[in-house]
C-alpha cells in the first residue's frame, strides 16, 4: 500500500499477443510438465556420459549383460558389456541433434520455398506448389532407403536426407500464411504508410508466420527423431559404435528375453522424447490459435 | 467427376516418371553392382553377365530401355534370382502384404472410429481418457518397441501366438502383425473422429434432430457420424502411405515374406530391377489411393466440388 501511495500508478502497460501466448502455455500443465521432461532429457544427453565411470563404448567382455544396479552399471550392460547408461546418453544425444539438424534443414528449404511461392504469387505459385505436390506423392521413406543403401550411412546424409523429406508440410504451411497474410488489412495500411515491401515482408509477414512455422517445427523434430530411429532399425541409420536411440531400441530388441533393460530403457527415453515434443507442439498451437479454443 | 479423374491421371503420369527416374539414377549412382559378391567373378564372366542384362550398355539408352519396359508392363528379370522375373517376385510377395495391410487397415477404422465416437459422446469419461491413452501410444510408442514387446508378452512367455513367420497367412501368425501395424493408425483415426464427432455434434442440424425427437442413436449414425467422417476419407492415402512404411519394420520383426522385407533386402543386394519394380508399385499404391480418397470424399460431402 505504502508503495502506491509514494510511486504514482505506471500507465498501465498493455500485453502483448505474446505475453498472453505465454500466459495460455503456461496454464497448460500437459506442455509445461513436457518443457521439464525435455529439459531433463537435454541435461541427460549432454552431461549423462559423465554419470558413467565407462565410455559409451568401451567392450568389455567379462561383464555381459549385467542387470541393472549391479557392480556399478546403474542400468546394466550390453551384449558386448558396454554400460548401458552411457550408451543411453549418447543416444538421446545423437538423436536429439539429428532431430534439431534435419528439422532446421526443413525449415530453410520449407521457409524459403513457401514465402516464394505465396509472396510472389501467380504462374510461380502455381508451378512452385505443382512441384510439391508431386513429390508428396512419392513413397518417400523408400527415396530415404535407396539414399542411404546408395551412399552408405552418414549422419550428415540422414541430415540431408531427413530434411528433405519433412521440408514440404512446412512449405505448404508458409505459402498458405502468406498469401491470407497479403491480403490482410494491416498489411494494406502498413503499405498505405509508406512502408517498403523488404519492410513489411520484415516487420509484418515474418513476425505472424513465426506461430505456426513454430508449432510445425515441434512437431516435426519428433518426426525426424522417429524417422533415423526407423532407418537405424532397419540397419540403415547411425553405424556402430555409435548409437542413436534407434540402434539401441533395434540391439535390445534382439536380446530382449536375456535382457529386457536394453529394450525397457531406450524405449521409454524414445517414448518420453516424443510425447514431451507432441505436447508441448499441441501446447504451443492452443497458445497460439486463440481462435481454436 | 470424370474430367476430375482423368485430370488427376494426367497428374500421376508426371509423378511417376518422377519416381521411376530418380530411383534409376539413385540406385544405379550405388557403388557396388548386383554381381559384384564376396567370391569374385572373372572379368569375362562378369562381363558376360553385364552384356545378357543390358548392362554394359551407356546409362541413358538402359533407362529408356527400361521405361519402354515399364509402359509395356514388363519389369524385366530379377538380377539376383535368374530364373524369376521381377513380375514372378511381386506376385509372391505383395499377395502378403495386402493381405497384412487391408487387415491393418480394417482393424484401424473399427478400433479408430468405434473409439473416437464413443470419446466424443462420454467426453472426459472413462473411454475418452483411454482413446486419448491410445492415441498418445499411438504417437510415442513405435512399431519397432510394439512388435519386440508383444513378441515377448504373448510369443515368448505365454506362448499363445506364434513369434513370427508367414504359415500361409494362418490367422494366428497375422494377429500380432496387424495389431502392430494397425495401432498407430488407430491412433491418428481416433483422433481424427473424436474432434469430427464433438464439432458435427455441437452443429444445427443435429440440434434440430434432437429437437424433432428423433432416438439418440438415430442422431448419432445418421446425423453426427456422417459429416463427422469426412476428415477421415481424405486420410485415406496418408493411411495408406503410413502403413507402406509401418510394413517395412513390421514384415522384419515377424519375419513375414512380403514386400517391405524384400525391399530393403534387394536394394542392399542391387537388384536393380527388383527395387524399381517395388518402388513402382508402392508409387502406384499411393496415388490410386490418394485419388480414392478424393472421390470419396465427394461422395460423402456433397459440399466438396471436384474441379
Amino acid at each position: 500500500m505504502t508503495d502506491l501511495a509514494t510511486h504514482p500508478t505506471p500507465a498501465a502497460r498493455g500485453r502483448s499477443l505474446t505475453d498472453d501466448a505465454i500466459a495460455r502455455l503456461r496454464a497448460n500443465r500437459a506442455a509445461t510438465l513436457s518443457l521439464g521432461v525435455l529439459v531433463l532429457l537435454t541435461l541427460f544427453a549432454l552431461f549423462g556420459p559423465m554419470l558413467s565411470p565407462w565410455p559409451y563404448d568401451q567392450v568389455n567382455k567379462d561383464h555381459v549383460w549385467v542387470p541393472p544396479l549391479t557392480d556399478g552399471h546403474l542400468l546394466g550392460t550390453d551384449a558386448l558389456g558396454r554400460d548401458l547408461l552411457a550408451r543411453l546418453a549418447m543416444g538421446l544425444r545423437v538423436s536429439l541433434a539429428i532431430g534439431l539438424v534435419a528439422t532446421l534443414v526443413s525449415l530453410v528449404i520449407g521457409v524459403a520455398w513457401g514465402a516464394t511461392a505465396g509472396y510472389i504469387g501467380g504462374a510461380v505459385d502455381e508451378a512452385m506448389m505443382r512441384i510439391v505436390d508431386v513429390l508428396y506423392a512419392l513413397p518417400f521413406i523408400f527415396f530415404v532407403i535407396l539414399l542411404m543403401v546408395a551412399f552408405g550411412s552418414n549422419i550428415l546424409l540422414i541430415f540431408v536426407a531427413i530434411g528433405a523429406v519433412e521440408w514440404l508440410t512446412m512449405s505448404r504451411i508458409v505459402r498458405g500464411q502468406t498469401l491470407s497474410l497479403k491480403q490482410k488489412e494491416f498489411i494494406e495500411a502498413a503499405r498505405a504508410a509508406g512502408l517498403g515491401r523488404l519492410a513489411i515482408v520484415a516487420r509484418h509477414i515474418i513476425p505472424n508466420l513465426l506461430g505456426p512455422v513454430a508449432v510445425y517445427v515441434t512437431l516435426t523434430i519428433p518426426a525426424v527423431i522417429l524417422a533415423e530411429s526407423f532407418l537405424s532399425f532397419l540397419g540403415l541409420g547411425v553405424q556402430p559404435p555409435m548409437a542413436s536411440l534407434g540402434t539401441l531400441i533395434s540391439a535390445g530388441a534382439q536380446d530382449m528375453e536375456m535382457a529386457w533393460w536394453l529394450l525397457v530403457f531406450p524405449a521409454l527415453a524414445m517414448a518420453a522424447t516424443l510425447a514431451a515434443f507432441n505436447f508441448i507442439g499441441d501446447g504451443l498451437r492452443d497458445a497460439l490459435d486463440p481462435k481454436d479454443r | 467427376m470424370l474430367r476430375f479423374i482423368g485430370r488427376r491421371l494426367l497428374v500421376a503420369g508426371p509423378t511417376l516418371l518422377v519416381v521411376i527416374t530418380l530411383a534409376f539414377f539413385m540406385m544405379r549412382a550405388a557403388p557396388g553392382g548386383p554381381f559384384a559378391s564376396e567370391r569374385r567373378l572373372p572379368p569375362a564372366v562378369e562381363q558376360n553377365l553385364k552384356a545378357r542384362y543390358g548392362l554394359d550398355r551407356p546409362l541413358p539408352e538402359q533407362y529408356l530401355a527400361y521405361l519402354g519396359g515399364v509402359v509395356r508392363g514388363d519389369f524385366g528379370p530379377s538380377l539376383k534370382y535368374p530364373d524369376k522375373t521381377v513380375a514372378d517376385i511381386l506376385k509372391q510377395n505383395a499377395p502378403v502384404s495386402l493381405k497384412l495391410g487391408l487387415a491393418s487397415m480394417i482393424l484401424a477404422l473399427a478400433v479408430g472410429v468405434s473409439l473416437g465416437v464413443l470419446a466424443a459422446l462420454r467426453r472426459n469419461g472413462v473411454l475418452d481418457v483411454g482413446a486419448m491413452g491410445l492415441a498418445i501410444l499411438g504417437v510415442c510408442v513405435p512399431t519397432f518397441v510394439t512388435a519386440p514387446l508383444l513378441i515377448l508378452l504373448f510369443g515368448s512367455t505365454l506362448q499363445w501366438l506364434p513369434n513370427g513367420g508367414w504359415n500361409g497367412g494362418a490367422l494366428p501368425n497375422m494377429i500380432l502383425p496387424v495389431i502392430v501395424l494397425a495401432l498407430p493408425q488407430a491412433a491418428i483415426l481416433s483422433r481424427l473422429t473424436r474432434a469430427g464427432m464433438i464439432e458435427a455434434l455441437a452443429a444445427g442440424h443435429v440440434r434440430t434432430a434432437r429437437a424433432r425427437g428423433l432416438p439418440e442413436a438415430a442422431v448419432v449414425l445418421r446425423h453426427a457420424l456422417r459429416p463427422a467422417l469426412t476428415p477421415l476419407v481424405s486420410y485415406l492415402g496418408p493411411a495408406a502411405a503410413g502403413l507402406l512404411t509401418g510394413s517395412l519394420v513390421v514384415e522384419k520383426i515377424f519375419n513375414l515374406p512380403g514386400l517391405g522385407k524384400f525391399f530393403v533386402i534387394s536394394a542392399l543386394q542391387r537388384d536393380y530391377t527388383v527395387v524399381m519394380g517395388m518402388i513402382v508399385v508402392y508409387a502406384v499404391l499411393v496415388l490410386a489411393l490418394n485419388l480414392l480418397g478424393d472421390l470419396m470424399l465427394a461422395v460423402v460431402d456433397p459440399r466438396v466440388r471436384l474441379s
